[in-house]
């Protein structure tokens, strides 16, 4: 086992044996076929076999030499930070991306895989992690896309319908397929990409981080249904950054750091602490240490907001709460529940339909006009959920996006022009502050990885020293080494008397981070609870299994309407 | 005159005037539906008339007229192709390339050929697509309205014309029940999707491209060999425009863009009636402003009044995998 993973030195040699011998079975510790679920002779030719893959973006190595053997009928966890090359891999075995090197064997043969199209005739399936759904469409639209048998739609759809009919009792994935995807929810959209995939006869199924948009219950029902398709003799492929689920359910599992294999075990024969020493590449603190909060006075008040998009849908519904001085206020939930919405409106960046939002006791205009400047110079900061889309001008050098936002400040210049000696130093100050690397404010914000872009945006709100800090998904896409420090920095924030509205979709950061939780489902705040509350109670009520408890809560409307937990 | 009389007449010039228009928001209908912006109906439009002009003229065949119209505008449609799907470049950037292009080309190439200001030679009939009489259509003339509607309106034009008016339920057709049309929606809206269902998103693109080079050239053979007898300077006046407003209009729907290129055709038929005519209070209304009608309804549908008209998500962003 210590082999497997500590093959990286082995590697060299490998890569030379290699081309003698290009069917070599015996290399290095992930020997195929060593997991017994299979049987008959075929179970010794892996299902998949990927010999060094190597792909680039540009600048950026997103795989470079990967190795790779996944045992037919079995389950098989690639497991990576955010970053690590694991949909790059997936997409290249998916056609979707082109190799710049390396070579693929499918059952034991070589095969070219220059489209999508070449990938599913050999029996390859994905559940990609950005949906490619035509949102428009019906279920049964997108199910057939690609495979409408025959030139007119009218009979391949009749056919069609049965045959999901069919898939959905055998695997238990119910669903209507003329309803409209857009209209469903992000877990029924995903099974539409499963049954996808199971529709086009796929025997090797891909999951590229399925259970990211999943409730726990929604999850543990996902893991149902893949164990099934193993036990029929499918191979499935699952990618994840989630610990606990390799643990779950995978036989095995390889752990790809920086865009490199570092290696394959069973998972029977190692432990979450193993699998996050290999994926970091050192000992990692898995809790944040913090003590007991002391709020202070409420600092922001959120009263009966109601957001309505321009679709006419309510996204955020009657939601009240609050947040004081010296605590940090976790907001937790699947995706798309209104989180964003309500931040965003929080926040300023959209209007709300009604509701009132007070900031040190202040009311702030939030319903006929969104101004994020004002909330600004209100003393609210604000490190928006999507860096590259909203945090940051990727375009824009470190110092210019240091700025955004507070450009009007008399320090960066007065009259017309900006300062930008005052600028350079200061964002100097700030990138040592929180160890951005490298330390340049003229390299562009594009330039720089995940987790420092992140630290960018965290740095230019930060250290404005605001009284109250809204922060989104804080630390999506970033390493290990830079969580533990955001988090550090967020807790020291706090300490220091600030108050802190935390949203996020990773149940462990809210968990770790928050004094109080508050779940949302559905656009409404189905309860709150203490810092200590457990995994699965949290994980009930985010998938609107409203408050058990019958404590009455503050903070929760009025709802009960547990739209069934689908 | 009678109400009536008159309001036949309008209604079978709208019938004509509309026509370029339905061959023109159809190939707009294509090439958008697929995700490629096409803001050059117009040249498309104007480079077919041009070719069909010169190749009527020479030969006396209006068939081969129809067939170099079409011909020149898949060839302008595949230069729009190949710099917004290949090369992934700025869609409207190279539409109104196209338009400035076909504009002076044909301009140029009309004088150096024929010295004639622009023009091409005036063409016999029978290098035209004339009028054609339906069966049955004099005698039905005495059956009150629907034989005045039947042999006043819809008889009595040329085969093109016939030609754009099934174009429309063959569009519907084809997009809402052939593999192809669905295929088609589905590359506008999320190519992406398309793409890893196994289909090729360029060459989806580029057939729906081709098609709008095929509808064009009908648009453009329409106006110089069947509505006029010959090719003069600029003769599209607008229409590839009005097309696309049109199709804005009509909500990138086969069936809508039939109402709305007959509305714009019908408005443009009471323009050309009302010329000169004083209205009661209002006076006479200057030709201009009803020209200006078919941009200011599209405006107050795009500002919201009238529904709502989304296009289809992909349009006019060029499908790119690496960021
Ligand atoms: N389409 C793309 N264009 C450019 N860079 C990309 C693209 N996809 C991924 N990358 C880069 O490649 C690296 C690996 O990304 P990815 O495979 O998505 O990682 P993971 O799935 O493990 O989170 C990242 O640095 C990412 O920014
Ligand atoms: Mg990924």
């Amino acid at each position: 086992m210590r082999g497997g993973w500590n093959r990286r030195e082995g590697l060299i040699n490998g890569d030379f044996i290699l081309h003698l011998d290009e069917q070599a079975t015996a290399r290095g510790g992930d020997g195929s076929g060593a997991n017994g679920s299979g049987t008959g002779q075929s179970a010794d030719v892996p299902a998949i076999r990927l010999v060094g893959i190597e792909k680039r973006f540009g600048p950026v190595f997103a795989n470079r030499n990967i190795d790779l053997t996944v045992a037919k009928g079995s389950i098989h966890g690639i497991i990576g930070e955010n970053g690590a090359g694991k949909s790059t891999l997936m997409s290249i075995l998916y056609g979707f991306y082109q190799a710049d090197s390396g070579d693929i064997y499918v059952n034991g043969k070589r095969q070219k895989i220059p489209d999508s199209q070449k990938a599913i005739a050999i029996g390859i399936g994905m559940v990609h992690q950005h949906f490619m759904l035509v949102e428009n469409f019906s279920v049964l639209e997108n199910v057939v896309l690609g495979v409408e048998g025959g030139a007119l739609l009218g009979k391949g759809m009749d056919k069609a319908r049965s045959e999901l009919k069919r898939l959905a009792e055998e695997y238990d994935l119910r669903i209507d397929p003329e309803a409209i995807v857009e209209e469903l929810p992000v877990g029924l959209q995903q099974r539409v990409e499963i049954l996808k995939a199971l529709y086009r006869g796929a025997d090797i199924l891909i999951l590229d981080e399925p259970t990211g948009v999943l409730t726990p219950a929604e999850a543990d029902h996902l893991f149902r249904i893949l164990g099934q398709l193993r036990d029929q003799g499918k191979t499935i492929l699952l990618i994840t950054h989630k610990l606990r689920e390799i643990m779950a359910i995978t036989d095995r599992v390889s752990v790809m750091r920086r865009g490199e294999m570092v290696g394959s075990v069973h998972t029977a024969e190692t432990s979450v602490e193993q699998l996050a020493e290999m994926m970091v590449g050192r000992h990692v603190l898995l809790n944040v240490e913090k003590t007991e909060s002391k709020p202070g006075d409420e600092i922001l008040s959120v009263e009966h907001l109601t957001v309505i998009d321009k679709r006419g849908v309510k996204r955020v519904k009657d939601v009240s709460f609050s947040v004081h001085a010296g605590e940090i206020v976790g907001i937790a939930g699947v995706s798309g529940n209104g989180q964003s919405e309500l931040m965003e409106a929080v926040a300023g960046m959209i209007t709300a339909s009604n509701g009132t939002v007070r900031i040190n006791g202040e009311a702030v205009d939030v319903t006929s006009k969104a101004d994020a400047l004002e909330r600004r110079h209100r003393g609210m900061a604000h490190v928006p959920e999507d860096r590259h889309r909203t945090g940051l001008v990727t375009k824009f050098p470190a110092r210019e996006n240091m700025i955004l936002g507070y450009q009007d400040q008399k320090k960066y210049g007065q009259g017309t022009f900006l300062d930008l000696g005052a600028i350079l130093k200061e964002t100097e100050e700030f990138m040592v502050d929180f160890d951005v690397r490298p330390p340049d404010p003229n390299l562009k914000a594009a330039n720089f990885s995940g987790g420092n872009q992140q630290k960018l945006v965290l740095a230019r709100e930060m250290e404005r020293n605001p009284d109250i800090l809204i922060v989104g998904q804080p630390t999506r896409g970033v390493d290990i080494g830079a969580i533990e420090f955001i988090h550090k920095r967020l807790i020291e924030m706090r300490d220091a008397g600030k108050a802190i509205l935390l949203v996020s979709v990773e149940l462990d950061e809210i968990r770790s981070l928050s004094d109080r939780i508050l779940v949302m489902f559905d656009g409404t705040i189905v309860g709150e609870r203490p810092a200590g509350a457990s995994e699965q109670e949290l994980g009930l009520m985010m998938a609107g299994i409203a408050d058990t408890s019958g404590v009455a809560d503050k903070a929760a409307t009025p709802s009960a309407d547990t739209v069934g937990a689908e | 005159m009678d109400f009536l009389q008159t309001l036949i007449l309008t209604t079978d010039s709208a019938v004509r005037l509309s026509v370029p228009l339905l061959f023109a928001c159809l190939a707009g209908l294509y090439s958008e539906r697929s995700g490629v912006v096409d803001i050059g109906l117009e040249g498309k439009m104007l480079g077919g008339a041009f070719a069909a002009g010169c190749v009527a003229a020479i030969t006396g065949s209006a068939w081969l007229g129809l067939l170099a119209a079409i011909l020149v505008s898949i060839g302008l449609a595949l230069v729009h192709g190949y710099a917004s799907i290949t090369q992934r470049g700025n869609q409207i950037v190279s539409g109104v390339a196209i338009n400035f292009v076909a504009s002076g080309l044909t301009a140029l190439l009309g004088q150096a050929w024929f010295g004639r200001g622009g023009k091409t030679p005036q063409l016999p009939n029978t290098a035209r697509f004339t009028e054609i009489t339906l069966p049955f259509a004099e005698p039905m003339r005495n059956v009150p309205v629907i034989g005045r509607i039947y042999s006043d309106i819809i008889s009595g034009h040329s085969l093109l014309v016939y030609a754009a008016f099934i174009a429309i339920p063959l569009t519907w057709w084809i997009l809402y029940r052939t593999r192809f049309g669905l295929r088609l929606r589905a590359v506008g809206e999320n190519p992406g999707a398309v793409d890893t269902a196994g289909i090729s998103v360029a060459w989806m693109r580029y057939r729906a491209v081709i098609i709008a080079g095929i509808l064009c050239g009908f648009a453009g053979a329409y106006l110089s060999i069947a509505q006029s007898a010959g090719f003069s300077k600029d003769m599209t006046a607008g229409k590839g425009f009005i097309a696309l407003a049109a199709l804005v209009f009509a909500k990138w729907k086969p069936l809508n863009a039939l109402g709305a290129c007959f509305l714009f055709g019908f408005l443009d038929a009471v323009a050309i009636r009302m010329q000169g005519t004083a209205l009661p209070v209002v006076g006479e209304v200057p030709v201009q402003a009803m020209q200006a009608l078919p941009y200011i309804l599209t405006v107050i549908l795009l500002a919201g009044f009238i529904g709502k008209s989304i296009p289809p998500k992909a349009d006019g962003v060029p499908y790119t995998k690496e960021r």
